[in-house]
């Protein structure tokens, strides 16, 4: 294995963040069998004290999915010239069958934790913690989720060997070749173009009829979920060739790079808030009919909505900037 | 005016264990709104888990709690507190300010976590302070204020959120008589404020004043007699 | 959201007084934290700042260097294969390098004595490193005898030391002209130390390295993206591995920190009795300790880290000389050009702030849980 910094940070915090989250878990399960609001007994009382503490963890935990999303990617990037054949992160995450699903579990359990995140903050808000049962139910299957991550990252750095030989993005997200990431390379950009804006346009027409009416809640859920693979394949078709200024360049980790002014990162960052925001909504509305939550979960799913709106229209705006700025015409 | 009824509260601390006790026992009393009530009885008796119970500072084992027809027995901790500030002003028996900030600082710490405009709540505690005569001390530590004066900041601080209910545990314990007495003329101009006022105390200086509308006694945690 | 804004003011408002009411206490862990930070910072800004020293340096190293194996081991290489060389289509200068080390008994150390591609002087004369000045107390103009291969001592006239922007490479570098290296080694005229190849496209760099292997069986060829690699590794090993070591230091620091987040003191308790007692929920204490985690660590972070850039960057690593000197006799005197990245800091963050984080989670909590009624009858 390589013995590098970045490395030694990334494992050693993901233990930490998995036995954090399988101690937040072993209570969740206690509340789940043991929880009963009306009481007043000591062992109540302490139960709901945890809840605090599992709050506590999962918010924790949320943030560095994040953090160590964008810094296992920066580590990639930084690893390739130690690999043959590697010119970017793609390269190192392709030296064996590991890196990728590490990369979609990172990413997968950002979004999940960041649902976690919202459920809680609305049970909290129900004077009787209507959702309890639910929430740590959720967790109980998030928590193996975050375990698997942190293996298989282990897994994956320990099959690191410099001398083994891998590809560049060049022949990953080429247009010829076979594989899913060619076809989604060699996807007429104008066709993409056209995708990206009608699923950008219905986002934003969603939050802004539900942030005015309250109706279709659901939809706006479906709508941004959609949305997330369009952007993420957009970037790789024609977004990311533009920011590169070369029509066959279609690597999505190179945007992060500081010869593109790191620009990858407010255009991810903007995606990632806007696709777990505006899932909240939909995830919300099955429980809107709770009495004690009746008054919260509107409340709630219009600020969800108002911040996906915000974050999409963001994104918008910077991949329109980069295609006006950009020397490329595609 | 909501009014605030207690039935049958049962208030136990180490609950299975062999030191258990049962604090409060079966105890169903209403306090009545803009009236003035005293809790009478000796140490033990159990007033102050009564005080704590009714200002929903803690949690009945059994028994239910209502603010006029809201339940708070159930409510978990967030809501218990959210009620308890908006509706609760306590003074305590040792008067438990925080040592090394400043009496005005003192004030002001319980509405913190609201949230509103910091100017707007410096100049309430101003006059707060002004109001029970020691406007002069605010910018002191508060471990530096005599007896009296850290009892006239307790009650200013009880007062910065503007609840109807004022809570008071043994107010007097630590006061001499000029001292008692001038605490008892500030609960008659609360009075006059139209708050309520609900008062733990064995001194008779305070369960025999004037205004005192309703005394309860207390012993053992159960309700001896209810004098108006 | 001007609420949430203001709230947060005044939860760090009176995190900031609490702070200050404990300093003896939390300078404690500030030091220890600020210690933590500062080592793992210098190693990783050293190691980084050679890492790009030497990637600058190969720059403009030429793309292939060949050398002649035999036995298994190097040997000089015959001048005919320059011709050979010369042939591969793809390939723009090939020219035969004569280098090697030189040991000097007088003052015990190691030097590196070379034929540069154009020597400006003439036979005799020689331009030497500033360690090499410093070590034989040579300036312009001295005489500074060499003792060739036969025994002999052949006198050479120092022409001119070079700056000490080069220290790095050039501290313990000697150049001679191509017959006074000849007559100094005893190298015959038909051999060379190796030859090196420029190369029109980088990208047929392999094809032209399997083609020489093909051509010249005793030859290996070297490209300059193995010797980068090497180089790479070599240096994120050796910081990895110093990063492990104090691996044993994080672990202690997160002890430490557990422990100061624990032991609340009985005023501690008291105090957050108070706060829940006057209206303050779980989650606003929750959100107290928080500031107090983030005041702390931000602090630490960013003395930690300044410290260790003038560390390494103002005073050249002066903590780490004793480590390194103790390989050489000519330890050069350099500056390192500063650089900094987020990647770096990012790392450090992970290293230092999350365990720091993790250690005081749960008693944060603990503390954050205090009964306020236990206020009421104290």
């Amino acid at each position: 294995m390589i013995l590098h910094p970045a490395i030694i940070a990334l494992l050693v915090s993901s233990c930490m963040m998995s036995c954090l989250t399988l101690y937040a878990d072993y209570y969740g399960i206690l509340i789940i069998r043991r929880w009963d609001i009306g009481s007043g007994s000591g062992n109540q009382l302490e139960l709901e004290r945890r809840t605090y503490l599992i709050s506590t963890i999962l918010a924790y935990v949320f943030g560095f999915q994040l953090f160590s999303l964008f810094l296992f990617v920066y580590t990639a990037d930084s690893l390739c010239p130690l690999f043959t054949g590697a010119m970017c992160a793609v390269g190192t995450l392709q030296v064996n069958s590991y890196g990728f699903p590490v990369l979609l579990l990172k990413l997968a359990n950002f979004i999940l934790a960041g649902f976690w995140l919202i459920i809680n903050y609305a049970d909290n808000r129900g004077y009787d913690y209507p959702l309890i049962r639910i929430k740590y139910a959720y967790l109980a299957f998030l928590t193996p989720l975050i375990i698997a991550e942190a293996v298989l990252q282990t897994l994956y750095f320990l099959g690191l060997h410099p001398d083994i030989i891998t590809s560049c993005c060049g022949s990953l997200f080429s247009d010829s070749g076979s594989g899913i990431t060619s076809s989604l390379s060699s996807f007429p950009p104008s066709l993409m173009k056209i995708i990206l804006f009608v699923a950008m346009a219905t986002a934003l027409g969603a939050s802004v009829l539900f942030y005015r009416t309250g109706k279709g809640a659901y939809f706006h859920g479906f709508v941004s979920a959609v949305l997330l693979p369009v952007a993420l394949v957009s970037v790789i078709s024609f977004i990311g060739p533009y920011i590169y200024e070369l029509p066959m360049h279609h690597c999505p980790f190179c945007v992060l790079r500081k010869e593109y002014g790191y620009i990858g990162y407010p255009l991810y960052l903007t995606l990632l808030s806007g696709a777990v925001s505006g899932m909240g909504v939909g995830i919300l509305t099955p429980f809107k009919k709770r009495a004690s939550l009746v008054d919260v979960i509107p409340v709630l799913q219009k600020k969800l909505a108002f911040f996906s709106f915000v974050c999409y229209a963001l994104f918008a705006l910077i991949v329109l900037y980069r295609i006006l700025t950009s020397n490329l015409v595609l | 005016m909501m009014m605030l009824e207690l039935k049958n509260i049962r208030k136990v601390f180490n609950q299975g264990k062999s030191y258990e006790l049962v604090a409060v026992d079966e105890v169903t009393v209403s306090l009545e709104a803009k009236k003035i009530t005293v809790l009478k009885g000796p140490s033990g008796s159990g007033k102050t888990t009564l005080l704590s119970l009714a200002g929903c500072m803690a949690r009945p084992t059994s028994g239910r709690i209502f603010l006029g027809d809201r339940e708070l027995s159930s409510l978990p901790e967030r809501f218990l507190t959210e009620i308890r500030r908006t509706h609760f002003g306590f003074i305590f028996q040792q008067f438990n300010l925080v040592k090394g900030i400043s009496t005005l600082e003192n004030v002001m710490l319980p509405a913190y976590p609201l949230g509103g405009p910091h100017s707007a709540l410096k100049k309430h505690a101003h006059e707060l302070l002004e109001l029970f005569g020691i406007g002069g001390r605010a910018s002191s530590k508060a471990e530096w204020l005599s007896g009296g004066e850290a009892q006239r900041t307790a009650t200013a601080r009880a007062l910065i959120n503007d609840p109807p209910v004022i809570i008071a545990d043994e107010p007097t314990a630590h006061l001499d008589t000029k001292l008692s007495r001038e605490f008892m003329d500030i609960v008659g101009r609360l009075k006059e404020q139209q708050k309520t006022v609900i008062i733990a105390s064995h001194d008779p200086l305070v369960y025999e004043a004037a205004v005192i509308d309703r005394v309860i006694t207390m012993r053992d945690g159960k309700i001896e007699g209810l004098d108006v | 959201m001007h609420s949430w804004i203001e709230k947060q003011r005044n939860i760090i408002d009176f995190t900031l007084s609490s702070l200050s009411r404990r300093k003896g206490k939390n300078i404690a862990l500030l030091l220890v934290y600020t210690l933590l930070v500062f080592l793992l910072a210098s190693v990783m800004f050293f190691t980084h700042a050679l890492k790009r020293e030497a990637a600058l340096t190969l720059r403009d190293a030429p793309e292939i260097v060949v050398q002649r194996i035999s036995e298994g081991r190097y040997e000089p290489i015959p001048r005919k294969y320059i011709a050979v060389l010369n042939k591969i289509k793809g390939v723009t200068s090939v020219r035969g390098r004569l280098w090697g080390y030189y040991y000097d008994s007088v003052v015990g150390a190691n030097y590196t004595i070379m034929v540069p591609e154009n020597f400006p002087y003439k036979s005799g004369d020689i331009t030497i490193g500033s360690g090499v000045s410093r070590v034989r107390l040579a300036v312009k103009d001295d005489m500074i005898p060499l003792r060739a291969y036969d025994g002999i001592s052949i006198i050479f006239h120092v022409r001119d030391v070079f700056s000490s922007e080069s220290e790095l490479v050039a501290s313990d570098l000697l150049l001679v002209s191509e017959p006074d290296y000849r007559r100094l080694f005893g190298t015959s005229k038909d051999l060379f130390t190796d030859i090196t190849l420029k190369v029109r496209n980088a990208k047929e760099i392999p094809t032209i390295a399997e083609k020489i292997v093909l051509l010249l069986p005793d030859a290996r060829p070297i490209t300059k993206r193995e010797i980068l690699r090497t180089y790479e590794s070599i240096f994120d090993w050796r910081s990895g591995i110093i990063v492990a070591i104090l691996t044993g230091a994080v672990l202690a620091f997160i002890i430490v920190s557990w422990d100061k987040a624990s032991g609340l003191s009985a005023d501690e308790k008291k105090e957050i009795g108070i706060l829940k007692a006057v209206g303050w929920e779980t989650s606003d204490i929750l959100l107290m300790k928080f500031w107090e985690g983030a005041v702390i660590s931000l602090s630490s972070f960013l003395a930690g880290v300044l410290l260790a850039y003038v560390h390494v960057f103002f005073t050249s690593a002066i903590l780490f000389e004793p480590v390194l000197k103790g390989w050489s006799v000519l330890y050069p005197e350099f500056r390192l050009v500063p650089f900094i990245d987020p990647y770096q800091v990012s790392t450090l963050f992970f290293l230092t702030v999350v365990p720091y984080t993790v250690a005081t989670i749960i008693p944060s909590w603990h503390a954050a849980t205090i009964d306020p009624d236990s206020v009421m009858r104290s």
